[in-house]
């Protein structure tokens, strides 16, 4: 507050700045309360003024590190992440976290260093085209080429990344544009004629999709991380209740309605559940809220929802109909049209058939794997980690197998508690994440689950994790093998197991302890019992290294091409 | 089918760089793009056209590029009355045998010559793209020897039947 108070005097004096020292007070003004990057030549002007600035910067190991923790950052507070990195190679290990912002849809504002204004072009020493290299994994994306125009670039930049559908806006400064002077007034509106997102939703559409609802035999309701990103959980419970419609999640979704709630049908997609996936196949209306058809929740469009009429609420016009061909398309903020259509009160459809048919299913065809005395079965694992955070844990992972078996039984109850790389899939996620979204919520249990694979693609910031002493929880879910890839081979190619086992991993107890870290390793269901409850009891950084049976598959599963009825692995 | 896309843009370096990587990006295929300066400054106007399977596709293309920042205003324009033009420049050889022929066959087309030599013409014609087709085409086998074309501009009529397929981005 004083700092803010402070800004607001200096502000009204319209001080004289360098590019650097208003790129600290722009942070200010946008109440940022941690960036994470990584300095170099180019930025050295910025991190000279970072210094007595008081703005609490993390120096991650590696720059990806920096992106993915202000993304976990962000997916956990809502907030944009912050990130800096150099010119050149800086510039460059950051496209993996752009593309991941962007794909998932998460505000990011990065700062970029660049040469400077009279060397670029002249392929200068660590120059690299990073406007042209992010063009199509940014929302929006800045060179300063006038340190007059830095703070509207700056406030822009906030504003872009966190309206309409958020996403990731970089600002590449030149190296003199750090030094040169310009009066700082950050005061101004932003003022972008060509970017109004539509947040209020036709009442037109409203009132069609409350008739097709009061019409509806067999109504479902497909919602993915538009509820969260737009807060509207708990006027998606409401709307679900008052109209008795089911609810499925997408991967990113997940935590946006209570897993255990009775009108809950599970994951949708690839290794989602039976019922949602059955749902999905046989509804007659399907309500999509803030989820973009992505082709691992649909499975082959040709055999996707072909019974239903299909209604699309979506921020971003151009989700509509682009790859579902959509009925009813409204346009607008999740939250703004839940509230419409919880206020039309329409007349609640008749689903007491429907609902009869899903719980059969439910019974039917719960979520199942096979328990072996003496073996550690990974689902079991994520069971008893459920358990004993009681459901409440912020859970962050890689991408593999281990992030399908979080994804089915991790049963989150509550939004914002969820951290995964949805969208582009990207392993080496999960541990810096971790580091955000810790960040994000220092009193939360944050629980990192990751593979041996991924893990050991930014491991390095476990140096960050134990010198900030954050008491993140670090499981390894250690088959020995990238098992996703296993998994497939297994399947599609005749197990013939290309580049995907990896029977001699490292030490990873050892490893911790060469970082200064806690760590313990378990491969029976009692010895993993007894390291998560010591870890969870510990306020400090654990590493968990659990050795879980090394062939075990995701199911039920369907297969590339296949429509989402034709799933495998449903039954004994 | 054929679609005929314009756009305001602000004037800013990158900003067709932005639109043409979104075309590579989502696998649409640009058959021709004009662009140049609007009555207002700091504004550009471009026009596109671009070949696509249907109208999904079309749609999907003006939603896309409405969502770039500095793109103000797109509208498919290609159900509507519109302008369209091309200027081609067209070098083609000739003798004093087919000169002469060359002059009466150009006229129809009000085409003019705007440079002459020895062994070659330089003709140029403004026109809808099919004309300048057909003029490319007739030349041909006197032998052409260079062609440059400006890719299609185009705007809505002045007197503009309100038209229902006028869509402007959202369709309610
Ligand atoms: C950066 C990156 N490279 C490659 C892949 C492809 N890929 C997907 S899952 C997977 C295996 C992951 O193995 P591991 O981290 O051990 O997790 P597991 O599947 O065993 O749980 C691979 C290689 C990816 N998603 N990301």
């Amino acid at each position: 507050m004083a700092a803010n108070m402070k800004v607001k005097e200096r502000v009204a004096k319209k001080q004289t700045l360098c590019g650097a020292l208003m790129l600290i007070e722009a942070l200010k003004a946008e109440n940022v309360k941690v960036i994470f990057g990584y300095p170099g030549g180019a930025v050295l002007p910025i991190y000279d003024k970072l210094y007595e600035s008081g703005v609490f910067h993390v120096l991650t190991r590696h720059e990806q590190g920096a992106i993915h923790a202000a993304e976990g950052y962000a997916r956990i507070s809502g907030k944009p992440g912050v990130v800096i990195a150099t010119s050149g190679p800086g510039a460059t290990n950051i496209v993996t976290g752009l593309t991941d912002a962007m794909m998932d849809s998460i505000p990011l504002v990065v700062f970029t260093g660049q040469v400077a204004s009279s060397v670029i072009g002249s392929d200068a020493f660590q120059e690299a085209d990073v406007l042209g290299i992010t063009m199509p994994i940014t929302k929006h994306s800045y060179q300063v080429r006038d340190v007059h125009e830095l703070p509207k670039i700056i406030k822009e930049a906030f504003h872009i990344a966190t309206t309409g559908r958020p996403g990731p806006v970089l600002i590449d400064i030149p190296k003199d544009m750090a030094v040169a002077e310009a009066e700082f007034d950050y005061e101004q509106d932003v003022q972008l004629p060509g970017y109004q997102p539509t947040t209020k939703p036709n009442h037109l559409q409203i009132r069609k999709l409350v008739e097709a609802v009061s019409q509806a035999k067999r109504p479902v309701i497909l919602a993915g991380a538009g509820v969260l990103h737009a807060n509207a959980h708990e006027q998606l419970k409401q709307y679900a209740e008052q109209q008795h419609i089911p609810v499925i999640h997408t991967l990113l979704g997940l935590g946006g309605f209570p897993a255990d709630h009775p009108l809950f049908l599970g994951m949708a997609g690839m290794h989602g559940t039976y019922t949602a996936n059955m749902a999905l196949y046989e509804c007659d209306l399907l309500i999509n809220v803030g989820a973009r058809f992505d082709d691992r929740v649909t499975g082959n469009l040709a055999h996707f929802a072909p019974k239903a009429t299909v209604a699309h609420i979506d921020i971003d016009p151009a989700e509509i109909g682009k790859n579902v061909p959509t009925k009813i398309p409204i346009v607008g903020d999740a939250k703004e049209a839940l509230i419409q259509l919880i206020e039309q009160n329409g007349k609640r459809p008749d689903v007491s058939e429907w609902l009869k048919q899903l719980n059969e299913w439910k019974r039917e065809y719960p979520l199942m794997y096979k328990r072996e005395p003496g073996v550690l079965k990974p689902q079991r694992l994520i069971e008893m980690i459920h358990e004993y955070t009681n459901g409440e844990a912020v859970v962050t992972t890689d991408v593999g197998q281990h992030q399908m078996w979080v994804a089915q039984y991790y049963k989150f109850k509550q939004p914002h508690r969820w951290v995964t790389s949805g969208g582009l899939g990207t392993m080496g996620f999960g541990l810096p994440a971790a580091i955000g979204a810790q960040l994000a919520q220092p009193e939360a249990t944050v629980v990192s689950i990751v593979g041996d694979g991924g893990f050991q693609m930014t491991l390095q910031e476990l140096s960050v994790i134990q010198e900030l002493n954050l008491p993140i929880k670090i499981v390894i879910v250690n088959n020995q093998a990238l098992g996703m890839v296993r998994q497939w081979q297994e399947i599609f190619y005749e197990k013939r197991y290309s580049h995907s086992l990896i029977p001699n991993q490292p030490d990873f107890v050892r490893l911790a302890e060469a970082y200064g870290m806690k760590a313990m390793r378990a491969t029976t269901e009692e010895e993993a019992e007894y390291v998560l409850k010591e870890a969870l009891a510990t306020n400090a950084p654990v590493l968990l290294d659990f050795h879980v049976c090394p062939g075990e598959n995701v199911y039920p599963m369907v297969a590339p091409g296949k429509g989402l009825h034709e799933m495998v692995g449903v039954k004994w | 089918m054929k679609r005929i896309i314009t756009m305001t843009v602000n004037n800013r370096p990158g900003v067709l760089n932005r639109i043409t990587g979104l075309f590579t990006k989502r696998h649409y295929n640009i058959e021709s793009i004009t662009v140049g300066h609007t009555e207002s400054e700091g504004i550009s106007r471009m026009t596109f056209v671009v070949n696509v399977e249907d109208e999904r596709i079309a749609e999907q293309i003006t939603k896309q590029l409405n969502k770039q920042i500095d793109v103000l205003k797109v509208v498919d324009i290609t159900d509507q009355a519109i302008i369209v033009r091309e200027l081609a420049l067209i070098k083609v050889a000739v003798t004093p045998a087919t000169r002469g022929e060359i002059y009466t066959l150009i006229e129809p087309f009000r085409a003019a010559i705007v440079d002459v030599a020895r062994d070659s013409l330089v003709v140029q014609v403004t026109g809808e793209p099919e004309k300048i087709d057909a003029l490319i085409d007739l030349l041909k086998p006197y032998g052409l020897k260079e062609v440059a074309r400006t890719g299609t501009t185009a705007f809505p009529r002045g007197s503009q039947r309100a038209s229902s397929t006028n869509k402007s981005l959202f369709i309610i």
